[in-house]
């Protein structure tokens, strides 16, 4: 979505940036008029970056490797996109994952006969914590951070309330392969990994809901949920399904990250703001209404490749919270600068839309 | 009529316009206005919509600075960059939209910013004490300075506003159509306020569209029409008739499209059989196939309550809502939609649009939102019907932000036409749009009924009320007050919809009672250029 | 009509006599509830031999308040002026750590460590106010940000604990006068500073304005963003007092204090409060009451030996239940203008509200459908403009 405003296209007639457009003058105010170019550019940026550094990464074992890796949090800010564009927000997604590894460690305790239903159940129950998280918000209007967040301190307390704390039992190869496994199952050899398909193929189902009835709704609702319900939209349906593929992005991830790095009692802690970090990278706005899933999995993408960065540059991996921390406010505080030269804030005289000669009122009885 | 006459000659004004003159976007929107406002003097500012009352008051609130003319107070030339200059100047204006902390106390909201300090510390004892003397020397026994001002009712808040106004020592207070909001007991404490402020010397520009408060409460009446000044005159000096002739009529030969002959009504799709909520009651009517019905009446007579009650916002509690005479319930918009049912809502931003989506996003929402299965073997329809319409836009990916009032105005039509219903409410369909984007509407609302799309149309526009419906209803106070027939002229709606001929007493309007000829109305030869100021983006 | 000029209509009052009077705040809701738990924890202890109220439980209750105290009160500022801050963890461990090792066990640098500590707080809360307000981000973001730049700080720089805290400080993590640790006495000085702030001063009067509906605080000559920069630097104050006691307690400073929570705890504690979290309304007493509920849920459950998960299950679900509380007695019903009683004469089926009634357009309210449901009221664009 390259959201050339009528200010600064080059199409405008006499606008003053279209007298100083030379080509290249141009690709720079097309990649800055909208934020959805610049995770684009910050990724391949990055990517360069890390193949100056060491050449070898661009093999493609490298290359799968890093996006193994990747995986999950790929996965959750699909979810997170979905409950993001819808004007919400989902704090309960890092407790959800790390509930997730649990319970597959405690139920399927190494037996693998109980590896896939086990799976089913944590389907369900993620599914389960979306749907309660949806309804609060939707019906009950508790604002979805509190929701979520108290929801964050339910999951975590009744996790370890279950497993007294510290967690119990083992997970099965059967289990663990979908982390860490691959096509052709060689190791060592080059193989795709499962988690980079599960990805590719949820991304793949996030696209094209988002080009469906349904995504076109959810959008709208989040920029002007109003509008939606005189346009007959369920709003509290529309909103409580984003937080339903949340719950159930965060199961996936949580699979994912199991097998990758196994069970410890500390998994998925701080997971909800890398996912927020990664979306809002994506330029996806907070507040609903504006953003493309591709371009949040993107932001999720560039956000582990800077983190391979300082890996690159030997920096230690504590500061990597810092450069997560500097990115989301220069992204969010970027995005929000054209839009302050082209939606005039309101004068310090601000009442309403003092450029337009408004004679007709809003009857607001 | 007893209205008190302002003593002319006697006072010099205290504050005086000459040859103001605004100009938006290359549009002038107000033309040589000369006001003089004098201490003391209750000064009604009248026009139809679009007669630039509501830009001339921005300006004198320092909302907008004047292109053209001069703004004297005392005698000494003045410009307000702000409205906190106006303020600090002593001209107060109380917007619709209120400028109120809900969850603040009455003082707090009086006082807010210029809280009165002692020892470095706010006074509260003292802010509260001066707003209760300020309340108790108006007359407001009913307010304390104390009470939340959420917990109080709308009337009670504009007043609220009024008092913060009178606080700062405003010797001119402006107020923009101050009971559009209010029910009929609650216009009289806004009444009694004003008198009193009358006779404590301060001056009120009061902007209303009901002739009866215009009668009751002002001493002099400007009027503008089209963004010109037509006159100023003594209230006592002028009858509700005349005024309402002032005020109304202007050339619309050939602007809007005749009725196609062939189009005649059909069967009953839509009738209301003593429906009525919170907002209206008893409300009785019938739309045929093939017709239009207009609602006439004035901001907050209850049009658009009707209007959400058919469509299942805001449901009817009582009565019987019927579609092809049989009855039915509409709980929700959902509901509406999928009896063939479409709302064009009166707020287009708000309430119409996704503003951050693209056309074709906007045209496809209902679609997508109620029958998503058929939504895109039905969006197919939707370039046809964009085209239609003559949307003008670079790209259907634009977004409707950036796009006219008049172009977002096809898409929401857009929106419902491609559900291809069978009965369509329009609230205000040509507000803020130019003058082709108006014929685009009316157009089609010919070609809908030709096609047997029944039609309610709410417009405070007269003469489109006029020129386009085959009956018209006008509303007052949540009611019907009476049903005209197609050609009824401007003025006796204006009539029957502001209780004019009853201005001293509360009486209901009768029809019969009313000393219009019909077909009398006065038309003065004046280009339709005025519609085109209306451009909203 | 000049009988009218004498008084208003008398019938002004009773037009809308109902919830306008004087009712039960929510800060008198929330006492109650403190209240009732204290009665419930006391019979529950008692039940089991013991005594709530022994001195050794009121201490540790007491302590457990005044960590969490001093953040939930700055959190109130900015959660009042509709912001929120989520690095207050960091800058509690941060001038935790400021504090330890600037005074390095000298007793004669204790004043110079205090300094240094609130210096540090001071200055992220100066940062805070400043992106939130001048660089528009999103309160959320722009915390969140901050925070995690300085937790890369911390975990680069401090592998553990840190820095000496002279004997002579730590008194104020372990002095008690009478029953009266003095770390209470410091959190009540605060308390009392910062009900003062709020309700006796302008830049207070200014927050709950700010918090309220911004635009009419701007058309009322306050300068808004001033308000939302105090708010946020008197929050890392507050957080930075957190800071001290945290490092007289530990008589060290730590990097990891911020692994406790107090971020959302304090959130937490300000929403129970009665504070709206979407601003404009609240108070300092409510936040307090808040914190003193989550502690005595500690002290219960730590006296009846209860597991301290299940603390955190009952935490969430208190949250949320007194969210939803509080939202659905935001929904006012003297706000809605009635023309017609609203009693239906023949109830017909289709006046049902439905879930697309729940979520559907209601204009008669102040406020637009959803605006609390959402972090952010869609009807209100401008704000929705300014957060971005």
């Amino acid at each position: 979505m390259s959201a050339s405003t009528p200010t600064t296209s080059p199409t405008t007639p006499g606008g003053p940036q279209a007298t100083t457009g030379n080509g290249f003058s141009r690709w720079v105010q097309r990649v800055t008029s909208g934020s959805t170019w610049t995770v684009y550019a910050l990724l391949i940026v990055v990517f360069v970056a890390i193949l100056v550094m060491n050449p070898s990464f661009g093999e493609p074992m490298s290359i799968m490797a890093f996006l193994k890796k990747a995986s999950p949090l790929i996965v959750l800010a699909i979810g997170q996109y979905f409950v993001i564009v819808s004007g919400e927000f989902d704090l309960s997604v890092g407790s959800l994952v790390g509930a997730q590894v649990v319970i597959a460690a405690k139920l399927i305790d190494g037996e693998d006969s109980m590896t896939w239903p086990v799976i089913g159940l944590m389907v369900l129950f993620g599914l389960a914590v979306g749907l309660v998280n949806g309804l609060i918000v939707t019906l009950l209007k508790v604002p979805s951070f509190i929701t979520t967040l108290g929801m964050m301190l339910v999951l975590y307390g009744a996790i370890r309330l279950w497993t007294g704390g510290a967690p119990t039992g083992s997970l099965t190869d059967g289990f663990r392969q979908w982390g860490r496994g691959g096509l052709p199952d060689t190791p060592g050899q080059f193989q795709v990994p499962f988690a980079v398909l599960i990805t590719v193929v949820l991304g793949v189902i996030a696209v094209i809901l988002m080009r469906r009835p349904f995504g076109r709704t959810l959008v709208a609702t989040g920029d002007n949920d109003v509008a939606a319900a005189f346009s007959g939209a369920s709003v509290w349906w529309v909103r409580t399904r984003a937080f339903l593929f949340s719950g159930f992005m965060a199961t996936v991830a949580g699979i994912l990250i199991g097998g990758y790095a196994g069970v410890t009692a500390q998994v998925g802690e701080g997971l909800e703001f890398m996912a927020i970090t990664a979306v809002v990278l994506g330029g996806v706005v907070l507040g609903g209404g504006r953003g493309s899933v591709v371009a949040a999995m993107a932001g999720a993408l560039t956000l582990e490749a800077l983190f391979t960065l300082f890996n690159q540059l030997s920096l230690p991996s504590t500061i990597r919270p810092a450069v997560q921390g500097v990115i989301i406010i220069a992204a969010v505080a970027y995005a929000a600068m054209p839009r302050r030269s082209k939606a005039v804030p309101s004068p310090p005289a601000g009442v309403p839309e003092p450029t337009v000669p408004k004679e007709p009122q809003p009857a607001a009885p | 009529m007893t209205a008190p006459t302002a003593g002319e000659g006697v006072t010099a004004p205290l504050l005086q316009l000459r040859g103001i003159g605004k100009v938006f976007f290359g549009n002038s929107v107000l033309r040589g206005i000369d006001l003089d406002v004098r201490p003391g003097e209750v000064h009604a500012l009248v026009g139809e919509n679009g007669a630039g009352k509501s830009t001339l008051m921005k300006i004198i609130a320092g909302v907008h600075q004047p292109d053209a003319g001069t703004m004297e107070l005392d005698g000494k030339p003045v410009a307000f960059a702000s409205p906190l200059a106006a303020q600090a100047a002593g001209v107060s204006t109380v917007f619709q939209e209120f400028n109120l902390l809900p969850e603040r106390t009455v003082a707090e909201n009086v006082y807010l910013g210029r809280e009165p300090r002692r020892f470095g510390l706010v006074d509260a004892g003292r802010m509260a004490r001066d707003t209760d003397e300020l309340l108790a020397d108006l007359g407001l026994h009913g307010l304390a300075s104390w009470m939340r001002v959420g917990s109080l009712s709308v009337a009670e808040q504009q007043i609220v506003e009024i008092v913060k106004a009178v606080s700062y020592d405003a010797r001119i207070i402006s107020m923009d159509e101050p009971t559009a909001a209010l029910a009929d007991q609650e216009v009289e404490l806004l009444y009694a306020l004003v008198q009193q402020l009358r006779s404590r010397g301060v001056a009120i520009l009061y902007v209303s569209h009901r002739l009866k408060e215009i009668f009751d409460l002002c001493d002099t009446i400007t009027v503008l029409k089209d963004g010109d000044f037509v006159l100023t005159t003594a209230t006592a000096d002028i009858t509700p008739d005349q005024l309402v002739r002032t005020m109304v009529g202007r050339e619309f030969a050939g602007y809007y499209p005749d009725k196609d002959p062939g189009t005649v009504p059909g069967a009953v799709k839509l009738a209301l059989d003593g429906a009525g909520n919170t907002q209206v009651d008893g409300i009785d009517l019938e739309v045929r196939a093939g017709e239009i019905v207009a609602l006439a009446g004035l901001q907050g007579s209850g049009r658009t309550e009707i209007a959400h009650g058919v469509f299942g916002v805001a449901p009817f509690t009582r009565g019987t809502v019927l579609l092809d005479g049989k009855p039915v319930t509409v709980g929700s918009a959902r509901e509406a939609v999928r009896l063939g049912l479409a709302l064009v809502t009166e707020d287009r931003k708000a309430e119409g649009l996704a503003l951050e989506q693209s056309i074709s996003a906007n045209a496809r929402l209902v679609l997508d939102a109620v029958t998503p299965g058929s939504s895109d073997r039905r969006a197919k329809a939707i370039p046809g019907i964009l085209s239609s319409l003559d949307l003008v836009s670079r790209s259907k990916d634009a977004e409707v932000q950036y796009l006219s009032g008049g172009n977002q105005q096809k898409v929401v039509l857009a929106k419902w036409l491609v559900t291809d219903p069978s009965v369509i409410v329009l609230d205000e369909p040509t507000r803020g749009i130019d003058v082709g984007a108006k014929r685009a509407v009316y157009d089609l609302m010919r070609t809908l009924t030709a096609r047997g799309v029944a039609i309610l149309l709410i417009s405070s526009e007269l003469p489109e009320v006029v020129a386009m419906a085959d009956r018209i209803l006008v509303m007052r106070d949540g009611r019907v007050a009476g049903e005209l027939p197609a050609g009824s002229d401007e003025e006796t709606i204006m009539a029957l919809a502001t209780g004019a001929g009853d201005t001293s007493e509360h009486v209901e309007v009768d029809l019969s009672a009313l000393d219009v000829p019909v077909g009398s109305s006065v038309r003065t030869a004046r280009p339709a250029h005025s519609d085109t100021l209306q451009e909203e983006k | 009509m000049s009988t009218a000029v004498s008084t208003a209509s008398p019938r002004a009052g009773s037009t809308t006599s109902g919830p306008r009077r004087r009712r039960l705040g929510s800060t008198g809701i929330v006492y109650l509830a403190l209240v009732g738990i204290l009665v419930v924890s006391a019979g529950l202890v008692a039940a089991q031999g013991g005594s709530f109220f022994s001195q050794g439980n009121l201490f540790y209750l007491l302590s457990q308040t005044s960590l969490l105290g001093f953040v939930a009160i700055g959190q109130t500022f900015v959660i009042l002026c509709k912001s929120l801050d989520l690095s207050v963890g960091y800058v509690v461990a941060w001038s935790s750590l400021v504090a330890a090792t600037t005074m390095a066990g000298d007793p004669s640098r204790i004043w110079l460590g205090v300094v240094a500590a609130l210096a540090v707080a001071a200055g992220v809360g100066l940062v805070n106010g400043l992106v939130i307000s001048k660089l528009r981000v999103n309160s959320f973001i722009a915390t969140l940000g901050v925070g995690l730049i300085i937790k890369g700080y911390l975990d680069t720089q401090f592998k553990g604990p840190s820095g000496e805290v002279p004997k002579a400080f730590q008194g104020f993590g372990y002095t008690r006068i009478g029953p009266v640790p003095v770390s209470v006495i410091v959190l009540a000085v605060v308390m009392v500073l910062g009900v003062v702030l709020l309700t006796r001063t302008r830049p207070g009067y200014h927050m709950f304005a700010v918090g309220g509906n911004i635009d009419v605080a701007r058309l009322s000559g306050i300068r808004t963003d001033r308000s939302i920069v105090l708010a946020h630097v008197l929050c890392s104050l507050c957080a930075g007092i957190a800071g001290l006691l945290i490092a007289a307690r530990f008589g060290t400073g730590n990097a990891l204090v911020y692994t406790y929570g107090y971020d959302l705890n304090s959130i937490a504690a300000v929403v129970l409060g009665g504070t709206l979290l979407m601003g404009g309304r609240g108070s300092i007493l409510g936040t307090i009451a808040g914190v003193l509920i989550l502690a005595s849920l500690d002290t219960v459950f730590n006296v009846l030996d209860v597991s301290p998960f299940f603390k955190d299950v009952l935490r969430g679900a208190i949250i949320i239940a007194a969210v939803a509380m509080y939202a659905r007695r935001q929904i006012d019903p003297a706000s809605s203008r009635a023309r017609f009683k609203a009693l239906a004469q023949s109830v017909r089926p289709g006046s049902r509200g439905g879930p697309g009634g729940a979520s559907s357009p209601d204009r008669t309210g102040p406020a637009g459908p959803g605006s609390a449901a959402g972090p952010e009221n869609p009807s209100a664009t401008t704000g929705k403009e300014a957060t971005r």
